[in-house]
């Protein structure tokens, strides 16, 4: 099985090697590279809501953490790009910690609510603290990302790199699910007493998938500073937090492919709903962009509602159904003995 | 025959009227210590102030957390769209008073009425139909609801902030060197009115001890004959209409806007866990304590910061005492969250 | 002379004002099938609990092999070689059945996070072994042909089969099995019976807590009788039998 998620990730690696020659349009690029940043942190996501059952609502706090330490230690302290990546994965990690300790001491998903009240503070604080993150207005001026000399300054280079972090960001991630750890992780989500009585420490892997899964957000938020060169409190708001949780559950909560999935269908739905509003228009109804939150409110409840393990995993099951062919797809079925 | 746990919380309700009519015994004690500290007088009238403002948005943050835990004894789950029920009630209350021109006690029960039918529709068609249900998923689909809501009150009432007139007049009276806003007064007041329903409602009603019944042992109210999916409608419908009921008495002071559900909510959630979780008199306490700290950190620190206060407590007390000030930690550890 | 593995020494919970397991003393002999036995509610389970670390003890000493077992969590005393199955059957129903013997080797194996997901080749031997010796523990259990099948559509007669692959493969010394035989049917009973048995010829020390007195009495090297918390009773099966206060206790008086 392991090898049907490596076979993904050289299909994934083959898409994006295409993607910029069949777009070509440094628009739809940036739209792809957007969407990249939200693959990654929702593959940490996925391990940490999927994979362990535990609910993050505040992811969004550990981009802007990310985000913030790369913007404000290359602008105004002058550090390299890189230090100051390393620095914001360090403290992503340190919060983590912190926010994670009520899960140590409590069953589930109080984790839900202190993550989203942690991402409140965050937000207010970045916000309000006008001297170190420049309030509203933010900071601008942050340095682009140079590799050995190679600097990122085209949208072409700038899809290949960031898609190239989610190749190996999800390479790892297939490792981790399918190791011992990623075992205990699973196990975990299936029965915390029974998970203990093996020999797993529940309290101590929760909050190190915790601490992970904000190190891909933090490196995500990074990324996206050094991406856009400007940055302010707008796109850390709890709204974005909620939004990569519906990503991923409409994607699929159990397989890392569907939060790609989903992270990707999601992050192309505004454009797509543009489109449909230009279709509509023509035909006499009118789309306003108001109306793009309520249609993601109801695409998630939906999925919820009537496809609970998400897109990817309801697509491929019809797939199955309707071909026949359950061994192409699954690839794993050989192993299955029927 | 039910047996109904004795519950001395509910009984401790009373704490909050006492320390209010003990108020002006309170104030002379203020006055000793400040003599001793050599404050000037209007350093008093600051504080009561702060005081004043914190205890009106106190009571909202009480009526949201008696709805969190409504929902929470009945089904177990942490309702997110809890501060969306809040934003409907206001933004409804001002369609109806300030463009429909609707007399307020007509529209006061409209709007509840409304909002509590938003809520057994969201039981009905959301939380009901889930066959097997998991914590994980019940909480993204009220999440969706959220959303949903969300979107729907910015199509309809748009992206500014509603002003609403207040329900008596808007001139300030002069309190001890304060002003007070005769709309605070009504907040004190229906929150009292609300606590002692709600006090009427679980102690002296069928309906209210059975759902408190199936608050401490669902299965075990099954068997007596209680009808629990009913309950677990009942307890939406309510949570929804105390809801609205908070964003009605409170939109003529903050002026509602689509987007204020999130924050609203998680400040109700922090008054919750604070008062300890799925206890309602335990809330309202934590509710005000809540108001007037983070009415004084508005005062005394940054206004910018005042929203972080009651973000900051929440997490404080998950830390420490993740039960709550009056929860027993032995039942924290027993319920299923 | 037999050996004791496990001893509890005067051992006590309550629950608020309830009193579940009180001032209970036993000893349990290594190598030997123990049964817990008593009518619902008397505290079996209970025990188990403290024993296996997820309760903790009101007061009261639990001794395994001369360690202390009082506040010790429950992923520690595993650790020490205590496997346990759950009366409620649990199996990870979100992966399959090989998998969740493979959880079972956990403390078997040490590869952290951080090679697992960097230099997966590095740790292909260890996930080797680990297979293998799952596999093992399916075949011992004839569940061998579900190895690929999600464990929670299994039947539940096989899930409790899972649940006690799984701890095995923890490679116990002590193994509790709370309730192993309910719910099952008359020829799956037996079936469980022999492998009781099986697996204290691998030199396991067995506790059950069981209420099928055909399979307690029939497998049993000596039987414990709790009522409300307390030990009524203490002997081979047959003394058991025989003893009036175990005949109130379940006819009441």
């Amino acid at each position: 099985m392991k090898i049907k998620d490596y076979i993904g990730i050289g299909i994934l690696i083959i898409v994006i090697a295409a993607m910029p020659d069949l777009v070509g349009n440094d628009y739809y690029l940036g739209v792809l590279i957007f969407t990249a940043f939200n693959c990654l942190t929702c593959t940490g996501l996925c391990l940490l809501m999927g994979y362990t059952g535990q609910i993050s609502i505040g992811h969004g706090a550990f981009i802007a953490i990310g985000a913030y330490s790369s913007a404000i230690l290359t602008t105004k302290l002058g550090w390299s790009p890189w230090t100051a990546m390393g620095c914001g994965v360090l403290l992503a990690a340190i919060t983590a910690v912190i926010v994670g300790i009520p899960t140590m001491r409590l069953k589930g998903h109080y984790l839900a609510m202190a993550t989203l009240g942690f991402a409140s503070i965050v937000h207010i604080v970045s916000v309000a603290a006008v001297d170190v993150t420049g309030g509203p207005s933010g900071i601008s001026g942050i340095p682009r990302l140079q590799i050995f000399g190679f600097a990122l300054n085209s949208d072409t280079r700038n899809f290949y790199f960031s898609w190239g972090v989610v190749v190996v960001g999800l390479y790892l991630a297939v490792n981790l699910i399918h190791s011992r750890v990623g075992r205990g992780l699973q196990a975990i989500h299936g029965s915390e007493d029974a998970a203990s009585s093996l020999g797993v420490n529940i309290a101590v892997d929760k909050i190190k998938i915790l601490v992970l899964s904000a190190i891909y957000a933090s490196i995500s938020g990074s990324l996206y500073a050094h991406y856009v060169l400007y940055i302010d409190p707008g796109p850390f708001d709890i709204m974005h937090s909620v939004l990569l949780v519906t990503m991923v559950a409409v994607g699929g909560l159990h397989n890392i492919w569907g939060a790609i999935t989903g992270a990707v269908l999601l992050s192309l739905l505004p454009e797509f709903l543009s489109f449909l509003s230009e279709y509509l228009q023509g035909i006499g109804i009118r789309y306003q962009t108001d109306y793009d939150t309520l249609i993601y409110g109801s695409i998630l409840l939906l999925i919820m509602l009537f496809l609970p393990e998400g897109l990817f995993e309801g697509l491929s099951r019809s797939l199955k159904s309707i071909s026949g062919f359950r061994g192409k797809l699954a690839g794993r079925s050989s192993e299955r003995a029927d | 025959m039910i047996w109904i746990q004795h519950d001395p919380v509910i009984d401790s309700g009373h704490i909050l009227l006492k320390s209010l009519f003990f108020y002006p015994v309170l104030k002379k004690q203020i006055r000793k210590n400040i003599t001793g500290r050599a404050m000037t007088e209007s350093t008093i009238s600051d504080i009561l102030q702060f005081m004043f403002m914190g205890i009106q948005r106190g009571c909202i943050y009480a009526l949201a957390a008696i709805g969190f835990n409504m929902i929470y004894n009945a089904t177990g789950i942490i309702n997110f769209a809890q501060g969306e029920f809040v934003v409907i009630g206001g933004l409804m209350m001002v369609t109806l008073t300030m463009t429909w021109n609707l007399p307020i006690p007509l529209a006061f029960l409209l709007t509840t009425a409304f909002v509590t039918l938003i809520g057994i529709a969201m039981e009905r068609f959301t939380i009901n139909p889930v066959k097997h249900p998991t914590v994980l998923r019940l909480i993204i689909i009220t999440i969706a609801v959220s959303i949903i809501i969300k979107g729907a009150a910015m199509c309809f009432w748009g992206k500014n902030s509603h002003f609403m007139r207040h329900f008596s007049s808007a001139e300030t009276l002069d309190f001890y060197g304060a002003t007070i806003l005769p709309q605070t007064i009504w907040i004190i007041g229906i929150l009292l009115f609300i606590v002692a329903g709600y006090i009427f409602f679980f102690n002296y009603t069928m309906t209210g001890k059975c759902m408190r019944a199936c608050a401490i042992n669902r299965d075990a109210a099954r068997l007596a004959g209680i009808n629990d999916r009913k309950m677990v409608m009942l307890s939406f419908a309510l949570s929804a209409g105390i809801g609205a009921i908070a964003g009605i008495i409170i939109t003529p002071i903050i002026q509602m806007d689509y987007a204020r559900g999130a924050l609203l909510g998680i400040k109700g959630f922090g008054a919750a866990v604070l008062g300890g979780l799925g206890n309602s008199m335990g809330a309202i306490i934590a509710g005000v304590l809540i108001g007037v700290l983070e009415a004084l950190a508005a005062g005394y620190i940054s206004s910018h910061y005042m929203d972080a206060i009651a973000l900051i407590i929440l997490l404080l007390v998950l830390f420490v005492r993740p039960s709550g000030l009056f929860g027993s930690s032995e039942a924290m550890r027993l319920k299923e969250f | 002379m037999q050996t004791n593995i496990l001893k509890l020494d005067c051992l006590r919970k309550t629950f608020g004002g309830v009193v579940a397991v009180d001032d209970l003393s036993l000893s349990f002999n290594k190598g030997e099938v123990t049964s817990l036995i008593g009518p619902n509610g008397a505290g079996k389970t209970t025990v188990f609990n403290l024993i296996t670390g997820f309760l903790k003890p009101t007061s009261g000493k639990i001794n395994f092999n001369d360690t202390e077992l009082n506040h010790k969590k429950p992923h520690v005393i595993a650790a020490m070689g205590i496997g346990r199955t759950f009366q409620n059957v649990q199996v990870f129903s979100n992966m399959t059945v090989l998998e969740n013997v493979m959880v079972g080797r956990h403390l078997r194996s040490r590869s952290g996070m951080f090679f697992s997901s960097i230099l997966p080749p590095m740790l292909r031997g260890e996930e080797k072994r680990i297979r293998s010796s799952a596999k093992e523990r399916l075949a011992l259990l004839g569940l061998d042909q579900y190895a690929d099948v999600p464990a929670g559509s299994l039947p539940l007669g096989n899930q409790r089969m899972l649940e006690i692959a799984r701890a095995l493969a923890l490679e116990p010394t002590l193994l509790f099995l709370d309730e192993p035989a309910s719910g099952l049917n008359a020829r799956e009973t037996v079936v469980m019976g022999r492998l009781i048995q099986k697996i204290k010829s691998m030199n396991i020390t067995v506790v059950l807590v069981e209420h099928d007195m055909e399979l307690v009495m029939d497998i049993s090297d000596k039987v414990a009788v709790i009522n409300f918390g307390k030990l009524i009773a203490e002997g081979t099966p047959n003394e058991v039998q025989l003893n009036p206060d175990v005949i109130n206790a379940y006819l009441g008086t």
